[in-house]
């Protein structure tokens, strides 16, 4: 276990990893985070004097797609350096430790680190059956997670489970699936959506708490603005077909060949935030819908509730009937367009057959 | 009259707003009731969502794709920025008139404050039913709006087209960045609903109570013109005539 004084530099440097290398490390932070030259240094300059900041990573209900992203991440050095730093406290996922040891080790980094550490959450807590159905160290991990949070400084929310809920809250949610902020309500949350999040975003976000030591500015939704203040169809590269109105129809038509906007393949792309369309996947390789498939959504809440995937409308549950809404209003306006017909004939019929009705109301003072 | 406390003094009380034109007199009564902002924004606002409509259908649907390379073309932005233009109008014409709500003749108020508090009301409303279910022979003559277009124009019009502005102008927002007035003005509605595309689809079913309002009472002031001879031509004058 490393001292509470430590600093990130030394850390690293401890870890093998040169001073050279320690400065291209502060440079492609900063911009990654889109700042000037001279944060470079000043980043060295932080990591170098202020005490580094405790990570502790825990896992609820969730796939592990969240840490297999995040271990991709495509500069080796920013994947080496966290993953070496969060291992040292406490990931049940990558450290060496298991069993009762690891669960000494977290109880010691949660007493060592109080109010301190940054708390990242893979995964989200089943309320059910007194939360039983997620299990953790003998424990509901509603519990483990309330009681980590307890001590913690702030608390990341990775991937859409911790922030939204994701597939395993989905109707009918038979676990009581819920995303961590309706457990943890008095420290900030940082949510990270996505299924799973791109790795440069997450270590990105590590970065910046570790290096600045408090959480970036958030939008309405609890999100990092340096990610998340895009729709994927603002950065889209398809877009200019979406203005020119060329779509595609079907998956193997000849729009789909010539790389048309995929809108009417229900693409999510126009309200779904997040960075793809920007960062891309793999190290920049690629992104679904460079790959000629529509965006799922998968960083935007509920997503999984929404009807199928390749519907532009959605479908409406409210009503306990499953339409979309062109569905729903056309039968509604269908129905009252009959109504109104048939009004219309009864009203010339009676008009046709009582027309000595219209004497009546002469008489009647105006 | 004199008895009444001074909340309840004439330009309030919906049934004097509404009497019957006594004032002009003889058989075929004239009484000025829409005055010249509530129409032209009648007309405006008609025009501006027939616009939105149509627009916002497609915008729904997508267009079938037209040929070409995707520089020359930009049918889908004009049919967006017809939507979004159309939208302004629309939301600006609503501010005015509510604005002309507080300044204009009491009929102006009408649209937007329905005293479902007052049993005379209902007892309008229902004759209004009977004369619609052809119960009533004698159809009503106040010179406003009837109680039953009241209740509809507050409900599915006030209402809806004030919900549509604002979900309308919180997608606008997400186009035009959060940095953006409108993003922060609206922005809020994405609290209620953190999955935008709910608040599509809601922004689209708001089209559907717009055609269903529009398509009864379209029929109603044509069917009054012919049945009450409670003239189309109010909203272009301002007169109510009764023609007989
Ligand atoms: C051919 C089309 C239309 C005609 C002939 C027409 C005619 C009229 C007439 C005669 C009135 C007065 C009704 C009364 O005294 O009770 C009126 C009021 C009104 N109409 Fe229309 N209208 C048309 C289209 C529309 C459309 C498309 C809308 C919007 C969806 C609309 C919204 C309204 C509203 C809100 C009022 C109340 C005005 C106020 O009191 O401020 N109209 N219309
Ligand atoms: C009577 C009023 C209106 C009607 C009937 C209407 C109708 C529609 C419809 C049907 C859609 C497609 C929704 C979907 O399926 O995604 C839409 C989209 C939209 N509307 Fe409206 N709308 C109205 C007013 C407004 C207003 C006042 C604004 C504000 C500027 C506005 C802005 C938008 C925006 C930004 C979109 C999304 C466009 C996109 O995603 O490309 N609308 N509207
Ligand atoms: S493919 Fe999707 S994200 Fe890209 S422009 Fe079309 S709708 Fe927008
Ligand atoms: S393109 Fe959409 S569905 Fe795909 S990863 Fe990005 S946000 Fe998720």
């Amino acid at each position: 276990m490393s001292g509470a004084t430590e600093t990130f530099y030394s850390v690293i440097r401890r870890q093998g990893i040169t001073r050279r290398s320690f400065h291209k490390f502060c440079s492609l932070t900063a911009s990654s985070f889109g700042l000037g030259p001279l944060a470079a240094s000043r980043i060295a300059n932080a990591l170098e004097t202020k005490p580094r900041m405790p990570v502790i990573w825990l896992h609820g209900l969730e796939c592990t797609c969240c840490s297999e992203s995040f271990i991709r991440s495509a500069h080796p050095l920013i994947k080496d350096v966290l993953l070496s730093m969060i291992s040292l406290d406490y990931d049940d996922m990558i450290m060496a430790a298991a069993g009762h040891q690891a669960e000494a080790i977290l109880e010691e980094a949660r007493l060592r680190y109080k109010g301190r550490y940054v708390l990242a959450v893979e995964g989200n807590p089943p309320l059910n059956e007194g939360g039983m159905f997620c299990i953790d160290g003998g424990k509901p991990f509603v519990e483990r997670l309330r009681w980590m949070a307890e001590s913690s400084m702030a608390v990341i929310a990775w991937g859409t489970c911790a922030s939204w809920g994701c597939v395993q809250a989905a109707k009918p949610n038979p676990t009581g699936a819920v995303p961590i902020d309706k457990v943890i309500t008095d420290k900030p949350i940082v949510k990270v959506p996505g299924c799973p999040p791109i790795a440069e975003v997450m270590t990105g976000l590590v970065t910046f708490i570790t290096t600045f030591g408090r959480l970036p500015e958030l939008d309405r939704q609890g999100r990092p603005k340096m990610f998340y203040s895009e729709r994927i169809h603002d950065k889209c590269y398809r877009r200019s077909h979406f203005d020119a109105g060329q779509f595609v129809e079907a998956w193997d038509d000849e729009c789909a060949r010539k790389g048309y906007c995929l809108y009417k393949m229900g693409c999510k792309g126009p309200t779904t935030y997040n960075a793809c369309s920007a960062l891309r996947w793999n190290g920049g390789v690629s992104f679904p819908i460079q790959s000629g498939h529509g965006c799922f959504g998968c960083s935007e809440d509920g997503f999984w509730d929404k009807g199928s995937f390749y519907d532009r409308l959605t479908t409406i549950q409210q009503f306990g009937i499953e339409k979309n809404a062109d569905q729903i209003g056309m039968a509604a306006a269908g129905a009252v367009g009959l109504t109104v017909a048939a009004h219309a004939a009864i009203t010339a019929v009676k008009r046709l057959t009582h027309k000595p009705d219209r004497a009546v109301r002469k008489d009647k003072p105006t | 009259m004199f008895g009444r406390d001074m909340a309840d003094k004439a330009p309030q009380n919906p049934t004097a707003v509404d009497a019957p034109p006594t004032v002009s007199g003889g058989g075929g009564g004239a009484a000025y009731v829409y005055e010249a902002p509530v129409r032209l924004w009648h007309w405006v606002n008609a025009a501006a969502i027939l616009v939105l409509g149509v627009t916002g259908y497609l915008i729904g649907t997508g267009t079938p794709a037209t040929p070409g390379e995707a520089s020359g073309n930009f049918l889908f932005g004009y049919i967006r920025f017809a939507h979004f233009s159309a939208g302004y109008v629309l939301g600006v014409g609503f501010l005015l008139r509510i604005y002309w709500a507080l300044m204009g003749n009491p009929h102006a108020m009408q649209i937007f404050r329905v005293p479902l508090w007052r049993s005379c009301i209902w007892r309008e409303v229902y004759d209004e039913m009977r004369w619609y279910a052809f119960l009533a022979v004698e159809p009503d003559r106040r010179v406003g709006h009837n109680r039953l277009a009241q209740l509809a124009m507050f409900f599915m019009f006030t209402q809806t087209i004030t919900f549509m502005i604002v979900t309308g102008f919180a997608l606008y927002g997400q186009g035009a960045g959060r940095d953006s007035w409108q993003y922060k003005l609206f922005g809020w509605v994405f609290a209620i609903w953190p999955n935008s595309q709910d608040v599509h689809t809601w922004h689209h079913l708001g089209l559907w109570i717009v055609v269903t309002f529009a398509l009864v009472h379209i029929y109603a002031v044509i069917r009054e013109d012919i049945m009450s001879g409670r003239s189309i031509s109010s909203m272009i004058s301002g007169q109510r005539q009764f023609r007989d």
